[in-house]
């Protein structure tokens, strides 16, 4: 019953983060996903992604995306989408429909199983996505130093004669 | 054609759920030309993925498995984020919009 409400919450502030005009409510609905999934998560057994879900979704991605709205402008575009929106729409729900059809009843066969404990799995078994991570990480670190760095990007000419 | 139809316990809920939530996002991608709208669909997707590896960790008593799993996507999906979000910057100071159809130069 619970699991229910937060699912149907999870998608109407999903549908309201897609349909929403401006950009900072649109970020902020994003937001409430994220909250409400890491409760989902917290119920489902999953603490150690709860609470990362709640720092990292809720928080940091929140404040970037605030952050990446105040320097861009928040203007609303209207513009019309490259796909129409009712084929876009007819495409959407017969891809929810296949996905539907191929993973619930995939749900009702699990036989569970004893496994190690979480930790012993990420830093054990799993050992590469770790290294995986880490090299995921320091590269868009180094990416966005890149793309946000003026200096950088633009020729020494340019800043001679655009900048003063 | 014989389907038979699952019983309605709360992981076959939730993986519902989730289908519905992955075409959500799904349709924000296509409905959409600007730039933080089309990060915005990508993290309701990701959230979709996250959300269904843990549901089927729940449902198979592989619980940590499918959290060091979702760990991996979660950071992973945050530096996309980072970066996509850099890159949208970047084109609002270049092309003035964060029209994505601005950034096709073949068509002109």
């Amino acid at each position: 019953m619970l699991l229910g409400l937060l699912i149907i919450g999870i998608i109407l502030s999903a549908i309201l983060a897609i349909t929403a005009k401006r950009l900072l409510s649109s970020a902020i609905w994003l937001a409430g996903v994220s909250a409400l999934s890491a409760i989902l998560f917290y119920l489902l057994g999953a603490r150690e992604v709860a609470v990362i879900e709640l720092s990292i979704g809720v928080g940091l991605v929140t404040v970037l995306f605030v952050f990446a709205i105040s320097i861009a402008g928040d203007d609303a575009m209207d513009a019309k989408p490259l796909v129409p929106r009712i084929l876009g729409a007819l495409l959407a729900l017969c891809l929810t429909a296949l996905m539907g059809w191929m993973v619930v009843p995939s749900f009702l066969s699990g036989v569970p199983v004893p496994e190690a404990s979480s930790t012993d799995i990420l830093w054990q078994v799993r050992g590469m996505d770790l290294i995986v991570q880490v090299t995921v990480i320091f590269a868009g670190v180094l990416s966005v130093l890149g793309l946000l760095s003026e200096k950088i990007l633009t020729l020494p000419a340019e800043t001679k004669g655009g900048r003063s | 054609m014989n389907i038979n139809l699952p019983a309605l316990d709360p992981l076959s809920v939730v993986a519902a759920g989730v289908c519905i939530l992955a075409g959500v996002g799904l349709y924000g991608l296509m409905a959409t030309r600007n730039l933080i709208k089309i990060i915005v669909a990508m993290q309701i997707l990701t959230k979709a993925a996250v959300l269904a590896l843990v549901a089927a960790g729940s449902a198979n008593g592989m619980v940590n498995l499918s959290q060091s799993l979702a760990i991996t996507v979660i950071v992973i999906d945050t530096v996309v984020a980072a970066i996509g979000l850099a890159l949208g910057v970047q084109v609002r100071k270049r092309f003035g919009s964060l029209d994505a159809a601005n950034l096709s130069s073949l068509r002109r």
